[in-house]
C-alpha cells in the first residue's frame, strides 16, 4: 500500500505539467481576453476560440513557442477586423512551432495572418477574406510567412489580397497544399524561397494563378528548388488590381503559372484551363538593378506533362493582335523569354520572345515557336517540402 | 471622490502600520526587478517619490534624446534606474549598455500644467536572462498604473487638438521595436542621440561618436540630411533594420548605413501592399510627392500608415523634415 502510494508521487512527479486550454467566447471583451491569452499562454497550450463572430479593433499578436490558436471552424469562428484601427496585419505571429487552425480572418487593414522568423508553422483550415472582393485597397497577403523555416499551409481559403492570396517569402522548407486561392492577384506566391512544394491546390479568378518569383536587394535571394504539381490553375481573369509600385502589379491578367528568375523549378500535372495570356510564363526578372548578388534568370526551368486547355486567347500583351495571328489564334501554352534555361517534356507547343538580355524590355522581342530541350533526368526532389513531422499536428 | 480615496489610502496605511507594529517595510527594487515577476503596478518599483508629478528617487536618473521618437505629441519623461555600485558602459553601434538590474522607464503625458495626464508608463527591465518591456496604464486619479500586458486604448486629445483613440501598446507589441535578433532590447539611448554633458556626467567619460544627431528643436541649424537621418534612425529603423521587425522589406534606415539602395532612394518596395498608393519607389530624388516612404507617413489608414504602431496621427514636424531632404536631393 505505502509502495502503491510512493510510486504513483514519484510517476506524479515525472509527468510533464498539463498542457493548459485557454478559452475565449466572443462577446464584450473578447478581444482583450484574446490578446491577454495570447500574452500569458505557455508553450504547450492550447487557445481555443468558440464559434461565433469576434470584432477586432487592433492587431493580435503571439510570441510564444509551442502554441495552438485553435477555432470552430474557418466557417465558424471569424475574427472580424473591418473596423480596426491599427497594426499592419490581423495576426501577427513571431514564435516557433505555432499552430493556427479552423477560423477565419475577415477584412484586415493591412495583411491577414503575418509570421515572421516563426519556424515550424502551420496555418491548416484558415480562411482570410477580404468581402468586398477585388478591390485595391484591400490588404496586401492573405496568408503571410516569411523569413521562416518549415512552413506547412494545408486547407486554406483566401480571397481578395491585393496582391497575393498565399505569400511565402524569404523562407525555405515550404508547403502550400489542398488550399483554394481565388480573386486574389496573385493566388500562391512564392518569393525568394527554396525548398517549396506547392500540390493539391486550386487557384482560380485570380489575376496570375501560381507565382514563383525571385527578387533583387532583399536580405534573402536565390529562390529555388521548387515543385508546383497537380494543381487545378483555371480562369485566372481577374483585371490587375494591385497598387502599381508592387511586383505583382506588373502580373498580366491571365497568367497561370509563372517563374520569374529562379532556379531548378519543376511544373508537373497540372491542370491549366482558361488562363488567357499564358498557362505557362517563364521569364527573368524585368526591372534593372545593381544586385551583383542577384541573378535574375530564370534557371533549370522544366516543364514536365500537365493537363492544358484553352490558354492564350486573350494575352495581355503588347502586339496581342499580331501574336494571335501569327499563331493562328491562340498563343501556345508555355511562354518563354528566350532566357536562362528551360526544359520541356513531350510535345508541349509553347513560344519565346528570343531575347539576348535581361531588363531590356520587350523591344528586342523576335517572337517565334519554341524548341525547348526535353529535361536532362529526374528532377531532384530530395529536400523538398516542409519537415514531415508538421503533418502531426493536422487531423 | 478623490479626497475620499486618499482618506481611504491613509486609513489603510494606518491599519497595516496597527497591525505589525511597525512601518511598511520600504521597497525593494533590485528585487522587484530581478524577480521573475510581472509587477502589477508602477508603485511596486519605488521609481518615484511622487509619481503624480513624475518625480524621481534619487537613484532614478531622468534624460532626454537629442531626437525624440514622435507618439502623437505625447510629452515623454525618460529615466534610468542603475543598481547600486553599477555602470553604463557602450555597446555596439554606440547603444548604451545598461548593466542586469537596470530599468529604463518612460511615460507618456498629455497637457500642460495641471491639466498633465499621465497616460502610460513603459518599463524596460535588465533582467539576468534578457530584456522584459511592460507597459503600465495610469489611472484616472492619477494614483498609480497598473500592468496592462493586453495594452488599451484611450480617447484623448493631442497638443495639436486632434481628438483621437491612443493606443497602449500591448507586452507584444513593444517587442516589435524592440526587438533585434529575437531578444528584447532598448533602442533610445545611444552615445550618438544623448548630450555630451549627460554622457560625461553618467558614463564618466565621453564616448566616440556621440552627441551627433542634431537636437529637434534646433534643427533648423542643421543640414536637412541630418534632421532627416536622424528622424528616420530614431522613429523607423529600430524596425527597418536587418535582425528586426521589417527586416524582410530591406530596407535599413539606420544612421550609419550609406547605401542609397538599403536607404530606399530608388529602390522598389517588396511587400507594402497598398501602403505603395500609386509610386514605384521608396524615395525618388527631388520628388517626395512620389516617395513611397513620405506617402506611408502622411497616412493614418492602418495598412499604409508608417509607424504601424504608435502613431495615430501625422508628424507635420518629422514629415516636413524628410519631405525637405527628398526635395533638396540632386536628381538623376
Amino acid at each position: 500500500m505505502i509502495r502503491t502510494a510512493i510510486s504513483a508521487v514519484l510517476l506524479a512527479s515525472a509527468t510533464p505539467v498539463l498542457a493548459e486550454i485557454h478559452e475565449i467566447a466572443p462577446g464584450e471583451g473578447a478581444q482583450e481576453a484574446l490578446q491577454e491569452a495570447l500574452i500569458l499562454v505557455e508553450p504547450g497550450d492550447e487557445i481555443v476560440l468558440a464559434a461565433g463572430r469576434y470584432t477586432i479593433t487592433d492587431g493580435l499578436s503571439l510570441d510564444v513557442d509551442d502554441v495552438t490558436l485553435r477555432g470552430a471552424g474557418m466557417d465558424g469562428t471569424v475574427l472580424d477586423f473591418t473596423t480596426q484601427q491599427g497594426a499592419g496585419e490581423g495576426l501577427l505571429v513571431t514564435s516557433d512551432n505555432v499552430t493556427l487552425r479552423d477560423f477565419a480572418v475577415e477584412n484586415p487593414k493591412g495583411d491577414g495572418i503575418k509570421s515572421k522568423g516563426a519556424d515550424n508553422i502551420v496555418y491548416h483550415r484558415i480562411r482570410v477574406t477580404w468581402t468586398r472582393g477585388p478591390h485595391p485597397e484591400n490588404g496586401a497577403y492573405a496568408v503571410y510567412p516569411v523569413e521562416s523555416t518549415g512552413v506547412l499551409i494545408d486547407g486554406v481559403k483566401v480571397t481578395g489580397a491585393s496582391d497575393a492570396g498565399i505569400y511565402v517569402g524569404q523562407s525555405n522548407r515550404i508547403t502550400v497544399r489542398n488550399s483554394i486561392a481565388e480573386a486574389n492577384v496573385a493566388g500562391i506566391e512564392i518569393e525568394n524561397s527554396r525548398n517549396a512544394l506547392v500540390e493539391h491546390n486550386i487557384a482560380t479568378r485570380n489575376t496570375g494563378g501560381i507565382l514563383v518569383f525571385d527578387l533583387p536587394n532583399l536580405p534573402v535571394m536565390g529562390g529555388g528548388n521548387v515543385i508546383v504539381r497537380n494543381n487545378l490553375v483555371v480562369a485566372n481573369d481577374t483585371p490587375n488590381f494591385a497598387p502599381p509600385g508592387n511586383i505583382v502589379a506588373g502580373v498580366r491578367r491571365g497568367t497561370g503559372i509563372m517563374v520569374m528568375a529562379n532556379e531548378d523549378v519543376l511544373i508537373e500535372g497540372n491542370m491549366l484551363s482558361g488562363n488567357p495570356t499564358a498557362p505557362v510564363m517563364v521569364i527573368a526578372y524585368v526591372q534593372p538593378f545593381e544586385d551583383e548578388r542577384y541573378n535574375p534568370l530564370a534557371r533549370n526551368i522544366v516543364v514536365g506533362a500537365n493537363a492544358f486547355d484553352g490558354g492564350g486567347y486573350d494575352p495581355q500583351l503588347d502586339g496581342a493582335e499580331m501574336l494571335l495571328a501569327a499563331f493562328g489564334g491562340a498563343l501556345p501554352p508555355i511562354m518563354w523569354d528566350g532566357l536562362g534555361s528551360l526544359y520541356v517534356a513531350g510535345e508541349t507547343p509553347g513560344w519565346t520572345l528570343n531575347l539576348t538580355e535581361a531588363g531590356v524590355g520587350l523591344g528586342a522581342a523576335r517572337p517565334g515557336p519554341l524548341a525547348a530541350p526535353a529535361p536532362e533526368g529526374e528532377f531532384d526532389d530530395s529536400g523538398i517540402g516542409a519537415p514531415a513531422e508538421l503533418d502531426d499536428r493536422l487531423g | 471622490m478623490k479626497l475620499g480615496s486618499a482618506l481611504l489610502g491613509l486609513a489603510a496605511l494606518s491599519l497595516t502600520v496597527a497591525a505589525t507594529g511597525q512601518a511598511v517595510p520600504p521597497i525593494d527594487r533590485d528585487e522587484v526587478i530581478n524577480s521573475q515577476k510581472l509587477p502589477r503596478s508602477l508603485r511596486e518599483f519605488g521609481f518615484f517619490i511622487d509619481p503624480a508629478a513624475q518625480v524621481p528617487d534619487q537613484r532614478v536618473v531622468p534624460y532626454r534624446l537629442n531626437t525624440p521618437l514622435y507618439s502623437d505629441g505625447a510629452d515623454k519623461l525618460r529615466f534610468v534606474y542603475l543598481p547600486e555600485g553599477e555602470k553604463i558602459s557602450l555597446g555596439q553601434d554606440g547603444l548604451l549598455q545598461f548593466p542586469v538590474g537596470s530599468a529604463l522607464i518612460k511615460t507618456f503625458a498629455f497637457g500642460e500644467g495641471d491639466d498633465r495626464r499621465l497616460i502610460e508608463t513603459r518599463v524596460l527591465l535588465h533582467r539576468a536572462d534578457g530584456w522584459l518591456a511592460l507597459p503600465y496604464l495610469w489611472d484616472d486619479e492619477q494614483w498609480d498604473a497598473r500592468l496592462a500586458v493586453a495594452g488599451a486604448r484611450i480617447d484623448l486629445t493631442t497638443p495639436k487638438g486632434e481628438a483621437i483613440s491612443y493606443r497602449v501598446p500591448n507586452k507584444n507589441q513593444c517587442k516589435e521595436c524592440h526587438g533585434l535578433d529575437g531578444a528584447v532590447t532598448p533602442i533610445g539611448p545611444k552615445a550618438r542621440n544623448l548630450s555630451s554633458e549627460w554622457l560625461e556626467a553618467n558614463l564618466g567619460s565621453l564616448p566616440a561618436h556621440a552627441d551627433l544627431m542634431p537636437v529637434w528643436e534646433d534643427r533648423a541649424s542643421a543640414t536637412p540630411e541630418a534632421a532627416a537621418r536622424a528622424y528616420l534612425d530614431v522613429n523607423c529603423a529600430h524596425c527597418h533594420r536587418p535582425g528586426a521587425t521589417a527586416s524582410n522589406s530591406g530596407l535599413d534606415l539606420r544612421w550609419e548605413q550609406d547605401d542609397p539602395k538599403a536607404l530606399g532612394i530608388m529602390k522598389r518596395p517588396v511587400a507594402a501592399g497598398r501602403g505603395a498608393g500609386t509610386h514605384l519607389f521608396d524615395v525618388v530624388p527631388g520628388k517626395p510627392g512620389e516617395s513611397i516612404l513620405l506617402h506611408r507617413m502622411l497616412s493614418n489608414d492602418p495598412g499604409v500608415a508608417m509607424p504601424e504602431l504608435g502613431k495615430a496621427t501625422v508628424d507635420e514636424e518629422g514629415t516636413e523634415a524628410i519631405r525637405k531632404w527628398i526635395a533638396g536631393m540632386p536628381q538623376s
